[in-house]
């Protein structure tokens, strides 16, 4: 099981990786566009009064708290977990 | 024989290619509309081995399905106008996002020509962009170039003129998988029975598109017998489902091919990063904020005065010269009293204003703006906005027009129209000239403060007034705040050159047009009817001053000021020109001694008129530009009204604690 968490919850300085996006089509496809594409890794690169700065496939993005609600991440595993 | 080449320039936002188009067209640029953040197309054109290009540079998009005002634009020109060349702008060191673009104009069909853009960055890094290999995967031609240096902008032109030598390419296709491509081969079925379309659009494109739901590709069908086969085949299912998976496919093809042509060497932290580490830092974001702008203030002043002393010399030398020279005596009283003195108290102040307009270029450029954004994000959402209104307003120092303007970068509706109903009260450069001659001549050293009082009031009401309208007009929430920050660059000094001319231009344009115009019909109301005194209470700008008096009387403005005031409403600056008109004092610099010496003013009232001037009914050209965006009367009237409202009662306010404290 891995736990999926808003953005904005997780915990600052570490990287994460994109698993969903919690909002309807339109916001979705747009993330995806803007090249925030599902699985992407998240480097968080400051923070501001809740607003986040990331770094997503060599770009730089800023983010409301309520975009980082909406986006749910995972911790990135070093090696993949096996199970069974 | 010249042929013409409708040329579009496209591309992700940020990705160069406004300066592509300055380097492409030189300074042949059309300039009827706002530059800036463009956000409406900009045309030049170039004559290049005997063809005639025309250049439009478009408002950067990521993707043809349109979510902002000015991506909307961006889409229908490409679709619409069908250009015989696109000019695909790319950021070298992001080719996996800025390819998602290019796979969708492929898939239109488009005369498509690459620009690799910024490769002095991907080389710098290490990149390796095989660029042969990219130009047969996909079909097209690809330029390298270094568009702030002018590198590769000839090879760019060369290929440009032969793409349109060669036959059309054939449409890409995108493998979408099984479950999609059966719908998308069932429309194009229906597709094919109108041929007077899929002559114009090619039927697979048409398929895909209208499966993601675009509307301008709906709207195509309207006047086709089979929109109704269309929409019932539509409704059949869901297609939003397919919204997200066809993007993730076009990933994928892209994903396929970007290992084949270039190597990647990423970096783990660039230098803009650290600069970012400093400048959105929780505690010193802010700070660092404002002392730019304090120096941008500082420095329009400081590199400005030395400028308005000698506009002021000469315009009082050419008052002289013609008191002197001309025999009649109203000849003589119109231009000196009339045009020069009302334009010479405006055109003093087109130092500052062009030194103003490159600072905000300079922002701009610098790749700023988008940080400030960020840094107010918090800010404006407490206020009912979110950080991306933020860059409107911060234009909106510069000119209330390209500010409302690049309001269409805001997706959602209710955001937009706040931030356009607010962005007036952000003090405009037109009001400058106002200030500097009110605080200058009555509050002597404090100038300088109370002139940045003044700019602080315009945010504070911006701001509670958007809280206001939030709370009872638009109501909801700001809607999720997300932008990229393009890279820090050394801004190009041409692009802030030319954003300068651009807007310098039309401001001059307008002392010429709408200025002289203004103060020439003050002139007139003032020296007639023949006989009276010029400019004294019996003329007839006198009758007009004391029929709305009472208006503004509470205030303790009097007829003079009322005139100046009704006058100012087709240009801002026409305040002080049509005060210099009215004092009919020859040279700008001799207004001051002439207000100093009316009893009617007085440091209270001169404080009241700058907060009235600040806040009332922006300029014509405002109000217009904001019937024209928000499309409605109502909303014009609206904000005319309230901030005429809010002016009245502020200035009251001003005035009369002024009063008690000065
Ligand atoms: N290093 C580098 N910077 C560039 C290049 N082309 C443009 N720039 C800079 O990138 C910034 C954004 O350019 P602009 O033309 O406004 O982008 P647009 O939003 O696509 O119109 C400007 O500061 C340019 O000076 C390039 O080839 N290399
Ligand atoms: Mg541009």
């Amino acid at each position: 099981m891995t736990s999926k968490i808003p953005l904005s919850m997780f915990p600052s300085g570490q990287a994460c990786q994109i698993c969903d996006v919690c909002a309807g089509k339109g916001l979705k496809r747009r993330l995806v566009e803007m090249g925030l594409t599902p699985e992407s890794i998240i480097q968080p690169l400051g923070c501001n009064r809740g607003s986040l700065l990331i770094s997503v496939n060599g770009s730089r993005y800023a983010l409301g708290r309520g975009m980082a609600n909406k986006i749910m991440v995972q911790p990135v595993y070093e090696e993949v977990p096996q199970f069974g | 024989m010249a042929e013409k080449i409708k040329v579009a320039v496209a591309g992700n936002p940020n990705v160069g290619k406004t300066t592509i188009f300055n380097a492409l067209t030189g300074a042949r640029q059309k300039i009827g509309n706002w530059p800036g953040v463009t956000v409406e197309k900009k045309e030049g054109t170039k004559k290049h081995k005997g063809h005639v290009l025309e250049i439009v540079d478009l408002p950067g998009t990521y993707s043809l399905s349109a979510y902002s005002a000015d991506e909307v634009v961006a889409r229908d020109y490409i679709i619409d106008e069908k250009p015989d060349v696109v000019v695909q702008v790319l950021d070298s060191t992001n080719l996996e996002r800025n390819l998602y673009l290019t796979s969708q104009l492929l898939e239109m069909g488009t005369n498509l020509v690459l620009a690799l853009n910024m490769s002095d960055r991907a080389e710098m890094r290490g990149d390796d962009i095989d660029i042969p290999r990219l130009e047969s995967l996909l079909g097209v031609s690809a330029i390298k170039t270094v568009a702030n240096e002018g590198g590769g902008i000839e090879a760019l032109l060369d290929s440009i003129v032969s793409k349109t030598e060669s036959n059309p390419p054939k449409p890409h296709e995108i493998g979408y998988g099984k479950t999609v491509e059966e719908k998308i081969c069932a429309l194009e079925d229906i597709l094919g029975n109108d041929t007077e379309l899929t002559k114009h659009y090619p039927a697979r494109w048409m398929a895909v598109k209208l499966l993601e739901g675009d509307e301008n590709v709906l709207s195509k069908l309207s006047s086709s017998n089979i929109e109704g086969k269309v929409q019932n085949y539509l409704s059949g299912f869901d297609n939003e489902e397919y919204e997200v998976e066809m993007a993730d496919k076009r990933y994928e093809f892209i994903g396929a091919l970007l290992p084949q042509v270039c190597t990647t060497c990423a970096e783990d932290v660039s230098p803009s990063d650290m600069v970012d580490k400093v400048v959105t830092n929780k505690y010193l974001g802010i700070p660092i904020f404002l002392s730019l702008m304090w120096g941008m203030f500082e420095l329009t002043f400081a590199l400005g005065t030395p400028f308005m002393g000698l506009i002021g010399k000469f315009f009082g030398w050419l008052g002289g010269a013609v008191a002197a020279n001309i025999e009649s005596a109203w000849l003589a009283s119109l231009l000196g009293d009339g045009i020069i003195a009302g334009v010479c108290s405006v055109l003093l102040f087109v130092p500052n204003i062009f030194i103003l307009f490159f600072a905000i270029a300079l922002l701009e450029n610098s790749g700023y703006m988008a940080r400030a954004a960020f840094i107010m994000d918090k800010l404006m959402y407490k206020m009912g906005l979110q950080g991306k209104s933020f860059i409107p307003m911060l234009m909106g120092f510069g000119c209330s027009v390209p500010a409302i303007m690049a309001t269409r970068t805001l997706e959602d509706e209710k955001d937009r129209l706040i931030t356009m109903l607010v962005t007036p009260f952000m003090s405009c450069g037109a009001r400058l000239p106002v200030y500097i001659l009110l605080a200058g001549t009555f509050f002597g050293r404090e100038a300088g403060s109370v002139i940045f009082g003044l700019y602080v009031l315009g945010i504070l009401v911006a701001i509670l007034s958007a809280k206001l309208f939030r709370t009872f007009i638009a109501k909801g929430q700001p809607s999720p705040f997300i932008m990229e920050l393009p890279p820090y660059t050394r801004p190009s000094l041409v692009n802030s050159l030319l954003y300068m001319w651009n807007q310098g231009y039309l401001y001059l344009k307008k002392v010429g047009t709408v200025i002289i115009g203004g103060v020439m019909l003050v002139w007139v109301l003032a020296y007639f009817p023949q006989g009276v005194e010029y400019g004294s209470a019996e003329s007839l700008i006198g009758s007009l001053g004391q029929l709305i008096e009472p208006l503004v009387a509470p205030l303790g403005f009097d007829w003079k000021i009322a005139v100046a005031l009704i006058f100012g409403v087709v240009a801002k600056e026409i305040v002080v020109g049509s005060l210099g008109t009215l004092y009919g004092t020859g040279g700008g610099e001799s207004l001051s001694p002439a207000l100093l010496a009316d009893p009617s003013f007085s440091p209270a009232i001169a404080l009241g008129l700058m907060v009235f001037t600040l806040l009332y009914v922006p300029c014509f050209g405002a109000v217009a530009v904001i019937k024209k965006e928000t499309g409605s009367w109502k909303w014009m009237f609206f904000q005319a009204a309230y901030s005429t409202a809010v002016a009245w009662v502020l200035a009251l306010v001003t005035v009369l604690v002024a009063n008690l404290v000065l």
